[in-house]
């Protein structure tokens, strides 16, 4: 069995006033192990890029604790701790056109951390960091000297993604970063992650709302809806034996690349109900967890 | 023999810009009959959402120009219309659901002022009292709650879905022959995406409506159409039927778009088969057939010639040199051939 990498216990995340506060995240617990992909799924507002961005820290989280590699993060305070934190932990950001300062080249976007974190200080040294960077994204050398609107949307993901191995990572949060492209570029950009993933035995928390693409690169999936998870398991559990009624109700909504499959499609409509205060995470197949209550678990299971 | 409500004929739009003339359109040709769907699909620039602006002569000119071809709606060629006989033609024969009903919305007016509008617009109703009473019908038709409530209410109260329906309401409200939806459901979630179809689909039903869809998500695609165009730099290089193009796909370029997208059933270890490199740029379109750069088994010729439209049925036509006698045998990709078989096996199996 793999090491957990990050557990995620009881985390909430409020916005708003205390008195009428925002549930974005309303108490989810998960653990992601290293070297996998743990897919987080859900309609939009549904919390998911809340609870990786407080993962990451650009949140104070509001309670409970967040433990990555061992170390609960809300606790690193030192300058030190923090910068080695930002080191292992970095963030693939949805929008490669909103993301990337159009002032700076490639190269300046990508050494950027560098600076940061007074790393590579002799020119030549970072240039060839910088270069093999970019080759390992697929760019070339040259690329490192021209700014980011003179790239197409799957190179800037590119250069994204390069900024955010520049560090050498262990955790890489990607937010929805692929539903800005095209389906053909899509798929290069996927790929790439994998391939990364294989070169660099990177884990990934892969936040997306387009379920076939994260039944494809996810091990685990989570499935999110009003801030709390309602379903995690294998992405094959998940996909083939849904439990929860949400879960089932999303699965039949996907449209499939097939005219016959389509045509005799049933939607499964999902009512809205307020969760069970009684309602807990259970364990209704090995390593298939449901958030309901047990008379429910075993209605759904049925 | 149904009626044909649209025929496109060898349309072409450049735009003028500094760099030089980008012929987005290249000769599309198409036609729709009453009742139908048509979905268009390709990627960001290859010209889709060009071709359906110029059907509602949209394209703004300069530093649009028609550079030729026909659109002949209803039997009459609407390009040398002017300005003013279009807004005839304009929310009333033909009427457009835009992209992002973000954006849509006028957001300093009420929704139900934005739908009587259109109604007094095209003078569908004589009164202002029967344009509210149409246009909260209207509202109920589209499945919006309370839809007397939801008449005075502004764009910013309403959810992304329910304001998409609203474009849509707005877009029903004088009747349309045709209705153009360029990416209505892109920037809603899956579910909301699902009742959006289903809703689009049943008033298609109900009023004979036909619909051009225009789209890069080919399960989406799949769902709705009854012909598919499929679009690259500019031309149509595959047209067919939904069942043509998805289990019957000719086209390098068809193959590369169904490759792309991950196949549920099957194992996730082995790479999607991306398209690699990206379109060309249209202000120097390529000499041979504008996907060889990017298509791994181009033939010498795919660099030379551009191919013309082959037919392979009454139904389905493509634009490769693969069709012509003597071209070698290609076969299909495995991994698709793999993938059409699983989709008619799963999709007999769901039929039952």
């Amino acid at each position: 069995m793999a090491n957990k990498i990050l557990e995620v216990q009881g985390l909430k995340q409020h916005f708003g006033t205390a008195k009428d506060p925002i549930k974005a995240i309303d108490g989810i617990s998960f653990d992601v192990y290293e070297g996998e992909t743990l897919g987080l799924v859900g309609e939009s507002g549904c919390g998911k890029s809340t609870t990786g961005r407080s993962i990451i820290r650009l949140y104070d989280i509001t309670d409970g604790q967040i433990m990555f590699k061992g170390r609960n993060i809300s606790e690193l305070k030192s300058r030190k701790d923090l910068m080695q934190f930002n080191r292992e932990m970095q963030m693939i950001f949805q929008d490669p056109y909103a993301s990337l300062n159009p002032r700076m080249t490639a190269g300046e976007l990508i050494a950027e951390s560098f600076d940061i974190h007074g790393l590579y200080k002799n020119k030549a040294e970072r240039r060839e960091k910088v270069g093999s960077l970019l080759e390992s994204v697929g760019l070339t050398r040259e690329h490192a000297y021209r700014y980011a609107h003179e790239f197409s949307g799957g190179q800037r993901q590119r250069i994204g993604i390069a900024r955010a191995l520049s560090l050498d990572p262990s955790f890489i949060i990607a937010d929805e970063p692929i539903s800005a492209l095209d389906v053909s570029i899509q798929a290069q950009v996927v790929n790439l992650l994998k391939q990364l993933q294989k070169e660099r035995g990177l884990t990934y928390l892969f936040i997306a709302h387009d379920l076939s693409m994260v039944k494809y690169i996810s091990d685990r999936i989570a499935v999110m809806y009003r801030g709390k998870i309602l379903e995690l398991g294998s992405a094959d559990e998940i996909y083939n034996n849904p439990i929860h009624p949400y879960t089932k109700s999303l699965l039949s909504a996907v449209p499939q690349p097939n005219p016959e499959y389509e045509r005799n499609r049933v939607r499964i409509p999902y009512k809205h109900t307020e969760h069970d205060p009684a309602a807990k995470v259970i364990e209704a197949r090995p390593g298939h967890f449901v958030f309901g209550t047990e008379a429910q678990a075993k209605e759904w299971a049925k | 023999m149904k009626k044909k409500v649209l025929e496109v004929k060898d349309l072409r739009i450049n735009f003028k810009t500094y760099a030089g003339v980008v012929q987005a359109v290249r000769g599309v040709s198409f036609e729709l009959f009453e009742g139908e769907t048509l979905a268009i699909v390709g990627e960001s620039g290859s010209g889709k959402s060009v071709t359906s602006n110029a059907l509602m002569k949209l394209i703004p000119q300069p530093p649009g120009i028609y550079a030729g071809g026909q659109i002949n709606f209803n039997g009459k060629d609407i390009i040398p219309l002017t300005e003013k006989e279009m807004m005839t033609v304009r929310g009333n024969d033909i009427a457009m659901i835009f992209q992002d009903p973000m954006t849509a919305l006028n957001p300093t007016m009420r929704i139900g002022k934005q739908i009587t509008e259109v109604l007094l617009k095209h003078k569908k109703v004589n009164s202002r009292d029967a344009a509210k009473v149409r246009a909260i019908e209207l509202l109920d038709q589209v499945g919006i709650p309370f839809p007397e409530k939801r008449y005075r209410a502004y764009p910013h109260e309403l959810s992304g879905g329910m304001r998409q329906r609203i474009v849509i309401a707005i877009a029903l409200a004088a009747d349309p022959k045709l209705l153009i939806a360029d990416e209505p459901t892109t920037a809603l979630d899956v579910t909301i995406q699902a009742q959006i179809l289903e809703l689009m689909k049943e008033i298609q039903k109900k009023s004979n409506t036909s619909i051009i869809f225009i789209t890069h998500d080919l399960g989406v695609v799949a769902n709705i159409a009854d012909r598919v165009a499929v679009m690259y730099a500019g031309q149509i290089v595959e047209y067919g039927t939904v069942e043509d193009i998805f289990y019957n796909p000719q086209h390098p370029y068809t193959w590369g778009l169904l490759g792309s997208m991950p196949d549920l059933n099957n194992s996730s270890d082995e790479l999607l088969r991306a398209i690699p490199g990206s379109p060309p740029n249209l202000i120097d379109p390529p000499k041979g057939d504008a996907f060889a750069p990017r298509n791994e088994q181009a033939m010498k010729i795919d660099f030379e010639m551009e191919p013309p439209m082959f037919k392979i049925s009454d139904t389905h036509s493509a634009k490769t040199w693969l069709l012509h006698p003597d071209a070698p045998k290609m076969p299909l990709p495995d991994a698709i051939a793999r993938r059409i078989k699983g989709y008619e096996l799963e999709g007999k199996a769901n039929g039952k």
